[in-house]
């Protein structure tokens, strides 16, 4: 081994220079994608759960629902994508968790590295895996029979939509992974929370079926308006009003859970 | 730089619980420092703040000359740190892992995959390189955590407890590793429970039980604390037990009885015949009568007041072995 030490690109007094900050959250998000080669199923993991809810709602509730399967597709589609998005932030939590107790994270912190790379290669990782997942529901949805009819414009929106308020949720996932004790309770906040949110909103039934007070709630449910602006994109429509909405509750999650989610990160990770 | 490691007055408190309360410890340039202690004794803290991990409440620490709390990025760009569990990721092949880390100091592609093998290849670990850590071996996986410590070829080395759990042989080999480390010119501060890693390892021992440092020097220094030398004698017949230890204690002044056995610190070398004497006039039969010089087991109980006691095999490593520790069981 030589005597000479790697010199990391330090300026001076040690500080990260912002293009390598920049190189390293490359290959932490490089890092995080990686894996997925060696756990294909880790893949099938993101995939299974969406594809099971796209058949079981198109098959078993579409009939009833609204009259044929496939018109149930073309409604609750977006809704499944918003839902399986949601859960899907949880893995961000999770990993983040399982860097802290297994003690990674004290590794990266003992490199001449900035302390945020690790957090936001994570955070990019999750984002890619879930356009990833989002793709894969769309190919499915169209065999079955969804057509999207809002143009390549409305795909292209209801993406960047979807990312969009996925990278604000994502930093209520940063918090939850830092405060955690375990993954288990990870799993565990995340079902608790996450399907009561996603079942009281517009992602599976209309809102207008349900009775007067539930849709108070269901009516200011940042779900609701995700689900709405999600499809109306895709279908084409009225969008203005849940795309605001949407933006706003993005907006909103992002003021709140960055400062709250950073904090925690610098002190525990 | 006669101190690679410094530290003075260093203090941290968790809550209700003081971890550090003022310790002063140096590791000179190109040496081993072993800071022994049982569980909770402080060992880990002061590590993470060497690491740069935690930041002292009072006191300061020098690594490579840099303050770790106001220059800590210039002290991270020099030390490697292998924790008391793995950091790896297990997600990760081997040569991943690595990769990882050489490319997040700064290497390019081809220098970062050249360093990893050649890690891998001096950690024995090239038929494993491709597989994900998490189907390493214990053993193994503690060789990637060192590894990965070693991928920007850091001078200064912060080592936790990196053999608990453990089975004797890869303990062996990291020890082996260590040394060759050291030889290159490395300066390592090792934390340890194990008495006799400290005293294969560690040019310099600092002792440090609830926060203090209790005693300090070299392995050899350490152990003539003590008296030089230890007086052990067995009676033939277990009966004359409490006899014969009220005999040794009027002569050696201190004596205490561990079995069979009564054992004694050895400060005069008028001990022996003067001992041998009152047992032959008291017609104490002795089956064996030795002089060795005292264990850093014995150190640490006279230091500390308490028995190394061998610490509960953790759940997660059953092979700890039949080594000495120092602890109590947590």
């Amino acid at each position: 081994m030589t005597a000479a030490t790697v010199t990391a690109p330090l300026g001076r007094k040690g500080k990260v220079q912002p293009l390598a900050a920049l190189r390293q959250t490359g290959t932490m998000a490089w890092r995080s994608l990686v894996s997925v080669k060696h756990n294909p199923l880790e893949l099938v993991d993101y995939s299974v759960t969406p594809i099971m809810f796209v058949f079981l709602f198109t098959y078993v509730f579409g009939g009833q629902m609204a009259g044929t399967p496939q018109a149930y597709l073309q409604y609750a589609l977006s809704g499944i994508i918003v839902q399986n998005t949601l859960f899907m932030s949880m893995y961000t939590a999770m990993s983040l968790n399982t860097d802290l107790t297994k003690g990674v994270f004290d590794r990266l912190r003992s490199l001449p590295i900035a302390r945020s790379a690790p957090l936001f290669g994570r955070i990019a990782a999750d984002l890619a895996k879930q356009l990833w997942a989002m793709l894969l529901m769309l190919g499915l949805g169209a065999a079955l029979g969804f057509r999207i009819t809002g143009g390549l414009g409305g795909f292209l929106g209801a993406t960047l939509m979807l990312m969009i308020f996925a990278a604000a949720v994502a930093w209520t996932a940063v918090l939850i992974g830092m405060l955690a004790g375990d993954v288990e309770k990870v799993q565990v906040f995340a079902f608790v929370l996450i399907f009561p949110l996603t079942f009281t909103s517009s992602a599976f039934v209309r809102v207008d079926t349900m009775p007067g007070w539930l849709q108070a709630w269901v009516n200011v449910n940042p779900v609701t308006h995700l689900s709405d602006a999600f499809r109306g994109l895709l279908l084409g429509g009225e969008v203005a009003g849940p795309v605001l909405w949407s933006l706003v509750w993005a907006a909103g999650i992002a003021a709140v859970f960055i400062p709250l989610a950073m904090r925690s990160y610098r002190s525990r990770a | 730089m006669e101190f690679a490691i410094q530290a003075e007055g260093l203090a941290k408190s968790f809550k209700e619980t003081h971890a550090l309360a003022g310790v002063d410890l140096a590791a000179r340039t190109g040496t081993v420092l072993g800071l022994l202690g049982p569980n909770g004794a402080g060992k880990t803290t002061a590590v993470r703040i060497f690491a740069t991990l935690l930041t002292p409440d009072s006191g300061w620490a020098r690594v490579g000359g840099h303050d770790v709390v106001r220059e800590a990025g210039l002290v991270r760009a020099m030390i490697g740190l292998t924790g008391q569990y793995a950091a790896v990721d297990e997600k990760l092949t081997g040569t991943e892992n690595l990769l990882m880390i050489g490319r997040l100091l700064g290497m390019g592609r081809a220098e970062a995959r050249a360093r990893a093998a050649e890690l891998l290849e001096r950690f024995h670990l090239e038929e494993a390189a491709g597989r994900a850590a998490k189907t390493y071996s214990g053993g193994m996986r503690r060789r990637l955590d060192l590894a990965a410590s070693l991928v920007g070829r850091p001078q200064i080395l912060f080592l936790d407890e990196p053999t608990t759990g453990l089975d004797p042989h890869s303990r062996g080999e990291l020890w082996d590793m260590l040394r060759g480390l050291v030889a290159e010119g490395v300066t390592a501060l090792l934390t340890t429970q194990y008495l006799n890693e400290a005293d294969q390892l560690a040019d310099e021992i600092v002792v440090i039980d609830k926060g203090r440092v209790i005693a300090e020097g070299t392995p050899d220094q350490l152990k003539s604390q003590v008296g030089g030398q230890v007086l052990q004698l067995r009676p033939v017949h277990p009966a004359d037990l409490t006899k014969a230890h009220a005999l040794v204690r009027e002569a050696a002044g201190r004596a205490r009885i561990e079995g069979e056995e009564i054992t004694a610190p050895v400060n005069d070398l008028e001990l022996l015949p003067s001992v041998v004497r009152r047992l032959d006039q008291a017609a104490i039969p002795v089956g064996e009568l030795t002089l060795r010089r005292s264990s850093l087991d014995e150190v640490f109980l006279v230091l500390t007041g308490h028995r190394a006691e061998p610490e509960q095999p953790e759940d997660d490593a059953p092979d700890v072995g039949e080594q000495e520790k120092v602890g109590t069981p947590s």
